[in-house]
């Protein structure tokens, strides 16, 4: 029987980037240079319209974009409203809704 | 053939050749074209066919197809230049087939009044003859002077008011050699005939006086190019720029009707692809080409791409949707329509996404108006805090739809052809606002409220915080008084050209600080770059965009700048080194 100390651990996540799959990643990084200079800030997702409402989280959509883990891309980013708030908050001056776009046009499939 | 008719002669055949094949041909493209109106178009038509419309359709057709009253409005040259080919060669059209007809001869075959002075050798002594042959000449020399300053705009732009002209493909430059060629042509037959048979007017005779009587080779030569000149222009037409000509017409009377683009393309939008001149009046201004050097993304060469179909998905998305174009178009093509269905072709996906808005709990603000401040007023939070405060002094019970969390109103979906998503939205926001039974809606964002005024059908009012805070003045329910700080104000694209609303924020400013003029402002504002329009640029380019906006607004110094978007004023706020404020913000500060 497991004791409940009220949290738990999260299970161990192993990245091997040696089987991890770029060319989706440089494709980004090719049609919107400004992709790279994302500091991981956050001030994009606390700002998003659609974080409102649900779990919705477009920096971490971007990490696992950089990590080559692109298997729930595609339905999350289906939860963007488009709005551009995070455009105009992110310190960086990311692309955000051109990133949003080719994204979505890479990642989701019909 | 009539060989025995004294008014033929083998020269006629090029242009009567020609004018056939244009007939033909345009007979043929107006008619397939007419095909492809949709059902609702056709039974608009079908009711106003033969109504009174009918009367100002026939006007505008003459103003704008010949006159070009828009164009003289614009630019004097290029109205005198355009207008003088149109209304010159309608003239000598008219005016020759008036003439030809009245001349007494055994037949007039149509090309008589085109070929008159070769076959009527004579002067003619029907009353009136004079007079006639008097514009004639006029008119010739009317349309000479238009093609002289068609070469110089050719050579040197910026004489007439142009920085850039449009790029031309070959079958363009093709129509228009042959045009150039036409009455200079014509000028030069005409000329050799009156030097032969002293049938000239006081033009074409002085000149025919001043050169030895031509003999019958020089004259059949030069009539027989005048005819292959317009059977030159007369087969290229049809695959040219030179088509407007034609559809213009045809477009101002559907128009006129009350026919109007759909989010598809039908045969209406045929029509307006094919009326666009290639003038190029919408590359100047457009912050794209101004700004960045984006050189083949504009008005004219999107349309040109679409009718030779062709339609780079680059092209259609490089577009900051501001309208710019659009008031500078002269044919008052519904530009911002036809790229919206471009982009409409390329949804990409169609799933519901946006179930979990149905968290949101519907609530009840009954006998209060509705204010919705949109995305962007939540990060320019002194927006909504003035409009409460504006709320409160007028003693108006309000609800603040998005108060703490804010839903898109669907329109940056809607621009890039999400329709399905952005509907999904309208639907939610729809029901939000239905169920709360509110009596208005005041939005502070010009993109929410050009949506929910154009695209949701609410069965309430829907006005923007300037509108609102204008009546609220001039009702006397909130006091201002009137500082001295000189302030400058922004048309936001989606506000003014948008949905035509330029004459609110002015009186509202007027009332409450000393309002300077900018450079270009009202049709002719320029964009501030960040709007939701375009996703190809990014910040440099948006910056570059905002940059010339800012500076169009520097044209009396201003003390401050007054806009009434949020993300206007966002943009000019890192921009500027005063302040930067929303006219509620004004408003807010000078409350008695
Ligand atoms: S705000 Fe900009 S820099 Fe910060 S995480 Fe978001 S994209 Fe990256
Ligand atoms: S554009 Fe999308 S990701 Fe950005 S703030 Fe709006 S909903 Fe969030
Ligand atoms: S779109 Fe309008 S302004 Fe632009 S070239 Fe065509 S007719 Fe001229
Ligand atoms: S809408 Fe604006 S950005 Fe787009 S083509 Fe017209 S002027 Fe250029």
């Amino acid at each position: 029987m497991s004791v409940n100390f009220g949290y738990s651990i999260a299970p161990t996540r192993a990245i091997n980037y040696d089987n991890c799959d770029f060319s989706k990643l440089h494709e980004l990084e090719q049609a919107v240079p400004s992709f790279k200079r994302c500091i991981n800030c956050g001030a994009c997702t606390a700002t998003c319209s659609a974080q409102q409402f649900t779990s919705f989280n477009i920096r971490k959509i971007k990490t696992l974009c950089m990590d080559g883990q692109y298997e729930s891309l595609g339905k999350e980013l289906k939860k963007c409203m488009l709005c551009g708030k995070c455009t105009l908050v992110c310190p960086r001056g990311l692309a955000l809704r051109p990133i949003i776009m080719t994204m979505r046009k890479i990642f989701v499939t019909k | 053939m009539e060989t025995s008719n004294p008014y033929f002669s083998p020269f006629v055949l090029p242009f009567v050749l020609g004018a056939i094949f244009l007939l033909g041909i345009c007979v043929w493209k107006f008619v397939r074209w007419f095909k492809h109106f949709d059902r609702l178009q056709r039974a608009i038509i079908r009711k106003n066919l033969l109504s009174w419309k009918i009367i100002p359709a026939l006007w505008e057709m003459f103003r704008e197809g010949i006159l070009h009253v828009r164009i003289w409005r614009k630019n004097l040259m290029l109205g005198y230049m355009h207008s003088s080919i149109a209304l010159g060669w309608f003239m000598l059209i008219l005016v020759g087939f008036i003439e030809s007809h009245m001349t007494p001869a055994s037949s007039h075959p149509f090309w008589m009044a085109i070929f008159y002075r070769f076959f009527i050798t004579t002067h003619q002594t029907f009353p009136g003859a004079q007079v006639l042959t008097f514009i004639m000449e006029l008119m010739l020399i009317y349309v000479l002077s238009g093609i002289l300053l068609a070469v110089v705009k050719k050579i040197y732009s910026r004489i007439l008011g142009m920085k850039k002209t449009t790029k031309h493909i070959l079958i363009d430059r093709f129509a228009k050699a042959f045009l150039w060629l036409i009455f200079p042509l014509r000028l030069l037959s005409e000329v050799l005939a009156a030097s032969r048979f002293q049938n000239g007017g006081f033009f074409t005779g002085f000149l025919g006086d001043l050169i030895p009587p031509s003999n019958e080779y020089f004259l059949l030569l030069s009539w027989t190019l005048y005819s292959c000149a317009l059977c030159g222009f007369f087969v290229t037409l049809p695959f040219s720029r030179y088509m407007h000509i034609f559809s213009e017409l045809l477009l101002i009377y559907f128009r006129k009707m009350g026919v109007r683009e759909k989010s598809e393309r039908t045969g209406y939008t045929m029509y307006e692809l094919n009326a666009c001149s290639r003038c190029g009046m919408c590359i100047d201004n457009c912050p794209l080409n101004k700004e960045l050097g984006h050189n083949d993304v504009q008005s004219v060469y999107f349309l040109r791409n679409l009718r030779q179909k062709k339609s780079p998905i680059r092209v259609a998305d490089d577009c900051l949707m501001c309208q710019r174009c659009a008031s500078d178009c002269p044919v008052n093509i519904d530009l911002m329509a036809i790229r919206q269905q471009e982009r409409n072709k390329h949804e990409m996906d169609t799933a519901d996404n946006y179930g979990y808005l149905d968290t949101v709990q519907p609530f009840n603000a009954i006998g209060r108006v509705g204010y919705f401040g949109g995305c962007m007023s939540h990060l320019t939070p002194g927006v909504p805090e003035a409009m409460k405060a504006i709320f409160e002094a007028a003693g108006q019970k309000y609800w603040y739809m998005d108060e703490d969390r804010t839903m898109c109103c669907g329109r940056p979906l809607l621009q890039q052809g999400f329709n399905r998503q952005a509907a999904d939205l309208r639907r939610k926001l729809t029901e939000m606002i239905n169920k709360s039974k509110i009596t208005m809606l005041i939005t502070s964002c010009p993109i929410c409220y050009q949506s929910f005024k154009k695209e949701y059908k609410l069965r309430i009012p829907v006005i923007h915080h300037t509108e609102y805070i204008a009546m609220l003045l001039k009702t006397g329910r909130i006091k201002v008084r009137k500082d001295d700080v000189r302030t400058v104000y922004h048309d936001p694209c989606e506000l003014g050209r948008g949905c035509g609303i330029y004459k609110e924020p002015r009186e509202v400013l007027k009332a409450t600080t000393h309002l300077v003029k900018a450079k270009q402002e009202k049709e002719d504002s320029l964009c501030c770059g960040i709007n939701l329009g375009d996703t190809l640029l990014d910040i440099d380019q948006q910056t570059l965009i905002r940059n010339a906006a800012f500076q169009n607004l520097m044209y009396k110094h201003p003390d401050q700048i007054a806009t009434a978007c949020p993300m206007c004023k966002k943009a000019f706020a890192h921009a500027s080194e005063f302040p930067v404020k929303d006219i509620a913000e004004i408003v807010r500060e000078n409350l008695k």
